[in-house]
This record gives structure tokens, sequence and C-alpha cells, in this order.
């Protein structure tokens, strides 16, 4: 009962946008709701947010363990840096990257546009939780598979791709909902989805009932989709059993292959950052209207800072319950409760925003456009990016070391401070890093609902480039960037180190456990790379 | 496997789970009862909903409970759906003569109507700035926009104005035609807005569906010719495979850079593509229509006061401030946009208004983008 009832509440925060969507769907007249419903627009745009959102994760799963497999598990060169390169798209904001795209081909848009933007945005989303459980897999199976005579190839696909399963599967959940809700690319490359007839809806009518329709339809879409996800994971159990410490894997040397395989990766790097960065530059370099006005850049730098890391620290929190118990526990409600956290990230942000105009307006005046407002709206927002991080990584931690310590009498909160947090430190830090980089580049809700007067490098952005003034909007569009790149690198440095310091807790001595927890807990703090969890294989066993 | 958390039992049990579930729902549905009810003045949504108590604002008297509400009680705080870049210094100026400090919010003029429906009398806005009829159409019917005063109203043509006094206009923009001079001849430029239907611009004209300027210009097409003559317009630029963009930014970019011919806009983005790449590097010309249709309209950017406000006099202030005659220099100097009063020469370079023949249209009736919006998304043109 310890997570029980913060992860309820958790839930509800993250519902909250549906109740404003059922109170208004209430008052309006049921038949024109349903009119909404069967229009053959409403059918079609169902159909071009689904399609799209299936095709964007594709492409982004193909990249994202393409990327990961070349990085993780062949001997090319730079590693380190290659490994941070693969997750810094995350620090580029989706509008940005559809502005440069058609600055540079002004051809590129519809569904075409939307794919190619939209994946290299999303890839990394894949590719950090797909590489974290390559460099975790335990050699032994693929070993296995290699001595009793199947290929390379086919181990991969039949031993190593099943092990990666729920890793690739948690990374497609977010690529498909971050698609589903995103505004900044589908209206620059002008593909139509329910998020932009949305906005639009908005725009031309002011008028709230098709918006809720539509998102009304979405929920349910996104619905599915989870639902979905929680199948592939099944009844799997991805903790290593059994004591020893895994080995360092064989890396595969490319041989004639080393070229294109350095080619597919710079392809990678230039088409997902080399393009935006061009762009900017390009801005800044035939544009007139730059002025570098120092004290209002630190002042937007400042406000983002403050807004994104509240938001980050107060989104884990919330995450913290949900996730834990959604790892622990395999009866209906942690499952339900963690679905429900999914459902606030594929409502469009405006209908976020305004449902909590509508509920801070009436039963919160005091927090009304207030910093703990737009901290809370991230929280609904981008929970699951939080949820995901600290599941996986408690998932892999194996349950054995808290029924030791609870054996030897050590109380479930003990337990919870001493065992379960430290184990799952490297998903609360990953997942943390996550939602700060989400809420960096936030835009919509971050315009109603901040506080008169403050300033953050996203509503810089959007105010210089509303007016088209775009050499003044670069140096904003660089600093999102560049304050980004910290938790960006942190999240994809690869902080293994050799098998030789494995800690003394993997050989299975309980008496050990706790300060040997911790203290990895400390050193390793970053998603996958913890050298504890290195030690533990993914193992599909089910039961 | 034992479990830390659920007291020694390894799953939670159904019973539990439906029990919590239960909760969790209620709790979800007594927040949506008293959210009705607490919302006596709320409509049925949608564009009647009376989301503000309409009524004539106390000059002078403060009231007391919504003073305590207020965001900073010190400043009257304007919601501005137009840019920071081009009304601050306007504003800071009107703070340093008059000494009435202003906390000003911007943002996309849609997304605030939107917000300022859902805050009701709540809201903290004392003052509204916006980019088009429209929203000040919408904000009006909901009761959001106090009455303004004789004095105010006089000083701008019925034309541009409110017609149940809720708001007036405060710069006019002109609907043109952009062209690209090198893929149209001087002959071959367009005299009304059916020479774009022409197939020699067959995949040469550019438009921006989902923007307001080009929603409420076909509106106007509706209100001035019927909903027929709108449908076929659309049609016609659907047949002749017309371009859409996101922006009339966007699409006259598309004209200078010769990617398109010609492109349906207001005529101020030229001015401010010009501030941003440089006069002499801009090719792209407007053509100004005066045929007294639709292609000739004169839209507005407005403004109006908050009904729930407590400081209407200092909102009065700065309303008419905008109409002096220098925020209307400002206004005609800096977006190239028409002045609203009279005694202030319009940008140079420009047909006055009255040269351009603007259509005979309510601008109000401009209101109704949601049939608009229907017949441009029959024609999938969004």
């Amino acid at each position: 009962m310890l997570l029980t009832a913060p992860a309820c509440l958790a839930a509800l925060i993250a519902l909250l946008p549906l109740g404003y969507l059922v109170i208004v769907a209430a008052r309006a007249d049921p038949a024109v709701l349903l009119a909404q419903v069967v229009r053959p627009r409403s059918l079609m745009l169902l159909a071009s947010s689904v399609g799209l959102a299936a095709t964007v994760t594709a492409v982004s799963v193909v990249l994202g363990v393409g990327a990961a497999w070349l990085i993780e598990r062949t001997t090319l060169r730079g590693r380190r840096i290659w490994a941070v390169l693969a997750a810094l798209p995350l620090a580029i904001p989706s509008y940005v990257a559809a502005f440069s795209w058609i600055a540079l081909l002004p051809d590129i848009t519809g569904f075409t546009g939307a794919v190619v933007v939209l994946s290299l945005s999303c890839f990394p989303y894949v590719y950090l939780p797909t590489a974290a459980a390559l460099r975790r897999l335990d050699p032994a199976m693929e070993e296995t598979s290699r001595s009793l005579g199947i290929g390379p190839y086919a181990t991969f696909w039949r031993v190593t791709l099943p092990q990666l399963r729920p890793a690739v599967a948690a990374g497609a959940l977010l690529v498909s909902l971050y698609t589903l809700s995103d505004f900044g690319a589908v209206s620059i490359l002008r593909y139509d989805t329910f998020t932009r007839v949305i906005f639009t809806s908005f725009n031309a009518s002011f008028d709230r009932t098709p918006a809720v329709v539509l998102s009304g339809m979405l929920v349910l879409v996104t619905a599915v989709i989870v639902l979905a996800e929680a199948r592939t994971r099944g009844r799997a159990r991805y903790a290593r059993l059994g004591s020893g410490a895994a080995r360092l894997v064989a890396r595969i040397s490319m041989k004639r292959k080393t070229l294109p395989a350095y080619g597919a990766l710079g392809l990678l790097g230039a088409a997902s950052l080399g393009v935006p960065l061009v762009s900017m530059g390009y801005w800044l370099s035939v544009g007139r209207s730059g002025e570098f006005d120092l004290p209002q850049i630190v002042e937007a730098v400042g406000g983002s800072l403050l807004l994104a890391g509240g938001g980050a620290v107060f989104t884990m929190l919330l995450a913290l319950p949900v996730g834990l118990l959604a790892a622990r526990h395999t009866g209906r409600l942690p499952g339900l409760l963690e679905r429900a956290t999914y459902l606030g990230h594929a409502v469009p942000a405006i209908v976020v925003a305004l449902s909590l105009v509508f509920f801070t307006v009436r039963y919160a005046f005091d927090f009304y456009l207030s910093v703990p407002l737009v901290v809370f709206a991230y929280a609904v927002l981008f929970l699951p990016l939080a949820v995901g991080a600290v599941r996986a990584s408690a998932a892999q931690s194996p349950p054995v070391f808290e029924e030791v310590a609870r054996s030897l009498g050590r109380a479930p909160r003990q337990v919870l401070r001493t065992i379960t947090l430290p184990l799952a430190a490297p998903g609360i830090a990953a997942g943390t890093a996550l939602v700060f980089l989400a809420a960096m580049k936030e835009l919509t809700a971050t315009l109603v609902l901040h506080p008169t007067g403050m300033d953050t490098l996203a509503i810089r952005l959007w105010s210089e480039t509303s007016t088209r003034s775009y050499a003044a909007a670069a140096p904003y569009a660089a600093l999102l960037m560049l304050v980004s790149v910290i938790p960006t690198y942190l999240l994809g440095r690869d902080r293994r180190r050799t098998g030789d310091d494995l800690p003394e807790a993997t050989q299975g001595h309980p008496a050990t456990v706790e300060p040997s927890g911790q203290a990895q807990a400390r050193d390793t703090p970053w998603l996958g790379s913890s050298t504890y969890q290195s030690s533990l294989h993914a193992e599909a066993v089910h039961r | 496997m034992r479990s830390v958390f659920g007291s020694g039992t390894r799953r939670f049990t159904a019973t539990r789970g439906v029990v919590s579930g239960a909760v969790l729902l209620a709790a979800l549905s007594a927040c949506g009862e008293s959210g009705a009810g607490a919302d006596g003045a709320g409509g049925d949504g949608g564009n009647d909903a009376q989301a503000c108590t309409a009524g004539e604002v106390s000059y002078g008297e403060v009231d007391e409970e919504v003073a305590a509400a207020e965001v900073d009680e010190e400043a009257l705080v304007v919601y501005s759906g137009r840019s920071e870049d081009l009304v601050a210094p306007l504003l800071d100026q009107f703070t340093e003569e008059t000494g009435i400090e202003l906390s000003v919010r911007y943002g996309n003029t849609a997304a605030m109507t939107a917000q300022l429906l859902e805050e009701g009398d709540q809201s903290p806005a004392d003052f509204f700035l916006s980019q088009d009829a429209g929203a000040l159409g919408a904000l009006a019917n909901a009761g959001c926009l106090a009455t303004l005063t004789e004095e105010t109203l006089a000083q701008v043509a019925q034309t541009y104005r409110a017609p149940d006094d809720t708001w007036v206009a405060l710069t006019g923009r002109a609907r043109v035609i952009a062209v690209n001079p090198d893929l149209v001849a001087e002959a071959d430029r367009p005299t009304s807005i059916d020479d774009v239907l022409d197939e020699r611009w067959s995949g040469q004209v550019g438009i921006a569906p989902t923007n307001a300027s080009f929603q409420s210009f076909i509106t106007a097409i509706r209100v001035l010719e019927g909903e027929d003559a709108a449908r076929q317009f659309l049609d016609g630029l659907v047949t002749n495979d017309v371009q859409t963009y996101e922006g009339n930014g966007d699409v006259l970019a598309a004209v200078d850079s010769g990617e398109i011919a010609m492109g349906l806009i207001n005529h101020y983005y030229l001015y401010e593509l010009a501030a941003e790449a440089g006069r002499e590097s801009i090719v792209a010309e407007n053509v100004f229509l005066d045929d007294g249709g639709a292609g000739s309209l004169i839209n507005i950017s407005g403004a109006g006061v908050v009904s729930g406000t407590d400081r209407g006099e200092d909102a009065q202030a700065l309303l008419d401030f905008m109409l002096s005659e220098t925020a209307q220099n400002y206004f005609a100097e800096t977006t190239y946009e028409y002045p609203m009063i009279e005694g202030v020469d319009p940008p140079a370079g420009l047909p006055t208004l009255e040269e351009l023949d603007a259509p005979d249209l309510d601008l109000s009736d401009l209101d109704s983008l949601g049939e608009t919006l229907e017949l441009i998304n029959e024609a999938g043109l969004t």
C-alpha cells in the first residue's frame, strides 16, 4: 500500500484532461457530437493519423535498433561519440527540424516529409532503451546459439531480438504517442492529423466541440496502442537469474561492411542533426533582425531551466510509485494505473492546457498562471517518459534482493529506500532527463499557462519566428539545443566499465546487497549504463 | 516472488483492483459534477456559450473579490494576440505617458481567445488585443467584452467596429495577391480573384488555408456572394492545383523565390519580409484588387475591454491610447497597416482605404468561420 496511494494520485492527475473532455462533451448536444464522430472527415483523420504513427514508429524502430546494434555490438570506432550523437536529436524541437527540412527541400511536405522529420526526431526514443538493453544482455545465450551452429544473423533474429522486445516496444510506444500528439512538424509540413485539425478547429471557430470530439477519438486510438504494447510485454521476466556475473560481449567486426556501416551512421547523424544546424547557421547569416539581447537571453534560459527542471523533478516524483508498482506487481491495478499515465501523452497540448485552465480557474485560482501550474502541466504531458524509464529499470533488477531484505526484518519503507530506489536509480535519472528534454521543447501548453512576463527559450523562439525574424530566433534555437545537450549527453553516454570491477553484490551475498547497491547507484546513474545492471542479463523466461 | 509493497501479497486481488478503480472514477466524476456546478454561467459549449457575465463595467470602482485574485494587483493585464516585437514598444510608451503599469501576456490569438473563454468571469485579463475580427466577435458573443464608451467608438468608422459596441479596429489589413514579376507579366496581373483560377496558373497559386486571414477571405465570399460561390471558388482552386502553405509568410516566401507565381495574402507581409531580408532583395510585389469584391476585403486587428475587469478606466485609457495619433502612426510606419482614425495617413506608397473600395460588409459577420472551415474542409484544402 506504500506506493498505491501516490500511484493513484499520479494516474488521477494524468487523467485530468480526460475529465475535461467528458465535462465539455456532456454539455454539448449529443446529436452534434455524434455527427462529428461519424463525419467522413473524422474517419479520414483516423486513417491518416494512425497511418503516420505506424510508419514513423516502424522507421524509428529500424533506425533506433540499427544504430544501437552498430554502436553496441560492432567494432566500429568512436563508439562513445556515436552514442551521444544518436541521442542528440532529442534536443531538437520537431518544429525546428521541420523548418530546416522544408527550407532545404521545399517539396518535402505531406506524408513523406512528416515521416522523415518525425522519424529523425523520434528514433532516439527507440535507440536509448535498445542500446541500454543490448549492453545489459548476457552474451551466454547468443554464444550458446552460435555454438549450436546458428549463424550470426539468425542468432540476432532468433535470440537477441526477442530479448530486446520489451525495450524496443517501450520506445516504439513513445514514438507513436509523440507522433499522434505532435503539432509543430505536421503543421509546418502540412499533413493532417487529429492534432493539427484540433488546432485548426480552435483557430477557426473558437468552438470546443469539434476539438473535444477529435480529442476523444485520439484518446481511444492511444488506449488501443497502449494496450497493444502491454501485450508485447506479456508475462516474461527480464531479470537475470542465477549467480555469477555476465561477461562482456565479443564485438563483431564488420570487415568489408565497415565503410557502409560508418556511412549509415554518418548519414543518420547528418540528417537528424546536420540539417537543423546548417539551417540555423543560414538564418544567422542572412537575417537582419539579429540583435544580441543578452539580458533577455539570460532570462529565457533561466525560465526554461526553472520550468523544465521543476517539471522533470515533479514528474519523476509522480512517476516513481507508478513505475515501481508496475515493475513489481502483475495485478490489474498497477497495470491500469500505468496505462492511465500514458493517455495524457497523446492528448494535444492545447487541450491539456485548456483543461488545466478550466480546473485551475475553478478550484485553485491561487495557482493560475504560476510556475507550479506549468510544472503540473509537464507532469500530465510527460509522465509516460518517466514511468517507462523507472519501470524498465526496476524490472531488470531481480526481486530477490528485496525479498532477502524483507526476510532479514527490514520494514517495507526501509526496503524501498535502501534497495528498490537505489536499484532503480539509472532509470530514475534517465526518466528525469527525458522529461527535462521534452519540457524544454514544449511550447503550446507553456504559452497558455506560463506566468505572465516570464520567458523561456521556446517562447522566445516562437515569438521571433512568428514575425519571421529568423536571425533573432536563431540564438534561441541554438541555446535550446545547447542546454539540452548536457542531459542528452548523459543519456547517451556509455558508462560501462570493464568486467573486473563488478560489484560484490552480484556474487549473490545478501549481506552485501545494501551498501554496494547504494554505491552503484551513486556511481552509475544513467539508463542502462550501470555495471550493476549489466551483470543481470535479461532472460525471457515465461512463468 | 514476494513483494515488498503489498504486505506479503504477491498480486493485487481482483476485488482490490476494482475497488481502487471505482474510487478513482468516483473522484473524477465528483470533479466533473462540481465543475459543471461551479460554472453556473457556462452554456452549452461552443460558440453560443455564455462564458462571461456580460454587463456594464464599473469604471473606477474596484471589486474587492476580483482584485484579490488578480495575477498582479498593480498592473493592468493585457492579453495580446499581436506579437511582442510589434506592440511592446507602444505599450512601454503608454506606461511612460500615463504611469499605468501593464502586465502583458503574448500568445496566439486563437489560443488566447480559447483561454479567455475558458477563464470566463475569473479571467485576470483586463484588455484584449486581437489579430482578427473573428476572435473579437467570438469573445463578444460569449459576453466577455464590455461595452465601450461613445467617444471611443466615434473615432472609428462604423465599418470597422462591432455592431454591439464591444470592440473597435486598431488597424486595417488589405487582402492582396502577391505576384512574382518574373513569372507574371505586367499585362497578366490578376484584376479579380477569379483570375487565379485561370488554367495557366495551374500549380502556380499559393494559399494558407489554415490561416485566419484566408478563412476570413472565404467567409467574405460566402457572405457577399453566397455559399455556392464560395464552394465554387474553393473547388476552382483545388482543380487548379493550388499550393497550400502554413502561413501567409510562407506563401509570400514561395512567391518571392519563384516557387509559385502568385499567392493570396495580406498586404503587410511584403514589408515584414523586406524588413528581414532587405528591401532590395525582394522581387515579389503586391497587387491590390479594387473591384469591391471579396478580393478587396479589408480585415482588421482590434481590441476590446474584458467585461470582468476591475480596471475599466485604465483599460479605456489604453484603448484611447491605441487610437491616438502616436499609436496609429506607429502602426502605419512599423507594420504598414492602415490606420483607423482620421488625420493619420496610410503607409507611404499604398492606395488609401477609399481607393481600395472595400466590399460593403459587416466585419462581425466574419465570425461565422465555422461554416467556412466546413467548406474549406469539404474542398479538401486543410
